[in-house]
């Protein structure tokens, strides 16, 4: 194949969970991607977008484009970030036609990890194996704003010594929402212990999303609790052999 | 975020048989709705919702036409029209009239329009009784609350709750099963049907081209409240016009199965005017209240005034994980969930509660359910947004505008930033701000001492 694509790590990857960003540049290569690290990236602008500072949004949202422009396909290990860079982009440049096409046309590009996998390399037998009992939690983002449900699903029907318990809602949000997790500390951390009896209930030792964000929030709740229960990224999973 | 806000919120959290209730009653609803819109029962849902959306925006933007022709076939029918802008235009209406007719005792019908006036109030001020005849609106005028949903009123009384307001305020012996406590009820409020001189109600449609008044209950008490006294007053919002009737076929297929689940409610009524000379039934003065409310200045904004789309399913409220843990009272005005949480701004002004767009985690939860389709989390992004806005404008809250000030510095300077998170995972976790509100409820992630460009780097 021998094809490019660019890692958007996302901020909180970068900075607290390497360990999913490395797993995806394990499944890329493996799957015969040349994987380019763009060094100047950064963050993806969310936090100021979704705390209503559009103005500094539009400015992270500038460097990414700079950024991110010259690549082929740009995988981002969340839905999150995706749905930012795919949809809320184009509302943060209105007012700017020639910025607006720009961003559009890098929408087109930008791809959460499991629909790249499923969608662009077309695969869904990564030759994983993993041992263990998972449940998948959707983050809100990838499976409303992207319509991401299937393709994780169908990755994970494909490792090898993996059994997969849905989970009763597996849909409901966790909580987190970023800045959310900290303004509404409280109603954040009742609805992380909502989704934890959900998750519990399944027997499941491991909790497996496409997002670190929502499963920061899933980990923190669980360890707090006292569990054993462990959550990994997509990518870790498929990475495991 | 107010204090007041912020207290309700912990006070419902804290109320374990509170969370109970809440989880229950709407998780029954949530449940019941996704049943009946199964693609097995409703292959055409999703064609529904596109229609019902393109419908409502088509009525929206040319209200003034179809207000007008409203006015015309409902005047034509010997009903009378009357347009106010607030809340006390529609008291001074009712009170005017009630003074004019004698009339002493009001009986209504569920309506959430009446309840955004504060139209009991205004008129008990004024020495009139006004009885609410909905079961759940009647329990909670005897306990002096207001709605807790706006389907479901009650939803957070428990029979046993019930028993105690009926036993204080009726006098009657505790009774705790639910047929019971209807009789109770029942017993007291047929005799205000038949001694009230007015009826009003809301209306959960207002049909243009037929002058009709369509509502759609489950208690029959709408249909008595509509056709027992001699006046009639409907009270709607501008925005529940729709320009045909047969748009109905679209909107009562999406309505009660998004709000309960049920294919049809028990009762739709169709009233388009008084008792003609033929009919038995009916009222002998048939009269429509258009309020405006802050309704007009949605208008402009296009991508805002869907919002004005709503037919108050309560289908967002109920699949909320928001609205599931701090209920209805939490909420700073009658509309409570993610309805309430874009409209209530926009009625009242974004500073009435400005913590308020922000109560929520963005889930899209509520637009994946809404009916007619409304962004809810599109127009939740922009009310936060205007909220800043106005914040930076009257200089408040300025520490966090130069926060983000100093984020939007740093994400454009990638060597700043791998600076400041090299920092922040190896320098000791201090539980202050953001750090100590995560840690009152979660455990932080381990630190890395390696960020993902560290190890990349020496690849």
């Amino acid at each position: 194949m021998g094809k490019r694509v660019s890692l958007f790590v996302t901020c909180l990857g970068d900075q607290l969970f390497p360990n999913a960003g490395m797993a995806v540049v394990e499944v890329l290569e493996r799957l015969g991607y040349a994987v380019d690290f763009p060094k100047d990236q950064t963050c993806c602008g969310q936090p100021a977008f979704n705390s209503g500072y559009r103005d500094e949004a539009r400015t992270v949202a500038r460097h990414f484009l700079k950024t991110f422009e010259s690549s082929e396909y740009i995988v981002v290990p969340s839905g999150s970030c995706t749905s930012m860079i795919g949809h809320h982009f184009a509302d943060l440049f209105r007012k700017e036609p020639e910025t607006l096409a720009r961003v559009e046309t890098l929408g087109r590009r930008v791809f959460e990890f499991a629909t790249f996998l499923t969608e662009v390399a077309n695969v869904e037998d990564v030759g994983a194996r993993f041992d263990g009992i998972v449940t998948f939690h959707d983050g809100c983002h990838g499976l409303r704003e992207l319509h991401i449900r299937e393709a994780p699903r169908r990755l994970l029907a494909r490792v090898r010594g993996l059994e997969l318990r849905e989970m009763l809602p597996a849909e409901e949000c966790c909580g987190f929402g970023g800045t959310f997790s900290v303004k509404f500390a409280e109603l954040s951390g009742a609805m992380a212990r909502t989704k934890l009896e959900a998750i519990l209930q399944t027997g499941a030792n491991t909790v497996v999303s496409l997002d670190s964000s929502c499963l920061m929030q899933i980990q923190g709740a669980l360890s707090r609790a006292g569990s054993s229960v462990r959550t990994m990224h997509l990518a870790e999973v498929l990475a495991s052999r | 975020m107010s204090a007041g806000f912020d207290k309700k919120i912990h006070q419902t959290l804290a109320d374990a048989n509170l969370q109970l209730a809440i989880y229950t009653a709407t998780g029954r609803l949530k449940d019941k709705r996704s049943e009946s819109f199964a693609a097995a029962a409703m292959p055409d849902y999703q064609e529904l919702r596109t229609q019902a959306n393109a419908l409502k925006k088509h009525a929206i933007e040319n209200l003034d036409h179809y207000l007008e022709e409203f006015e015309r076939n409902v005047e034509s029918h010997g009903g009378k029209v009357v347009y106010c802008k607030d809340g006390t235009e529609v008291s001074d209406f009712v009170l005017g009239l009630a003074k004019e007719r004698g009339a002493r005792l009001i009986v209504k019908s569920k309506s959430m329009t009446t309840e955004e006036v504060d139209l009991n109030e205004r008129l008990e001020h004024h020495g009139l009784e006004s009885v609410e005849t909905d079961l759940g609106e009647y329990i909670l005028q005897l306990a002096q609350e207001r709605p807790y949903h706006i389907v479901a009123p009650a939803l957070h009384k428990t029979r046993f709750d019930v028993a105690g307001i009926f036993e204080k305020q009726l006098h009657v012996a505790y009774e705790t099963e639910p047929e019971k406590l209807s009789q109770i009820a029942r017993g007291v409020l047929r005799q205000k049907f038949l001694d009230a001189g007015i009826g009003i109600t809301g209306a959960n449609f207002l049909v243009a081209d037929s002058g009709a008044v369509v509502i759609v209950e489950n208690e029959g008490n709408a249909r008595l409240t509509s056709t027992a006294p001699k006046i009639h007053i409907a009270i709607a919002g501008i925005e529940k016009i729709i320009p045909r009737a047969q748009d109905l076929a679209v909107f009562l297929k999406l309505l009660a199965r998004s709000a309960t689940g049920q294919a049809l409610s028990v009762y739709t009524s169709f009233l388009s005017g008084p008792r003609r000379t033929d009919e038995i039934d009916g009222p002998d003065e048939f009269y429509v209240v258009l309020l405006d409310n802050g309704r007009t200045r949605l208008l402009p904004d296009r991508a805002k005034r869907q919002s004005l789309y709503c037919i108050r399913c309560a289908a967002c409220l109920n699949t909320c994980p928001v609205y599931r843990k701090i209920g209805g009272h939490s909420f700073p005005w009658v509309y409570s969930g993610p309805i309430g949480a874009i409209i209530t701004p926009q009625f009242m002004g974004v500073s009435h509660e400005p913590g308020l767009p922000f109560a929520s985690s963005l889930c899209g939860a509520c637009a994946e359910v809404c009916p007619v389709k409304i962004d809810i989390p599109q127009v939740l992004l922009d009310l936060r947004s205007e909220v800043k806005k106005s914040e930076t404008r009257e200089k408040k809250n300025r520490l966090e505008k130069f926060g983000y000030r100093v984020f939007a510095w740093m994400m454009t300077h990638p060597r700043a930033y791998a600076w400041a998170g090299w920092m922040a995972r190896h320098a000791p976790v201090v539980k202050v701000g953001p750090v100590r509100a995560w840690t009152s409820q979660r455990d932080l992630p381990p630190m890395p001492r390696q960020s993902f460009r560290d190890i990349w780097s020496r690849r």
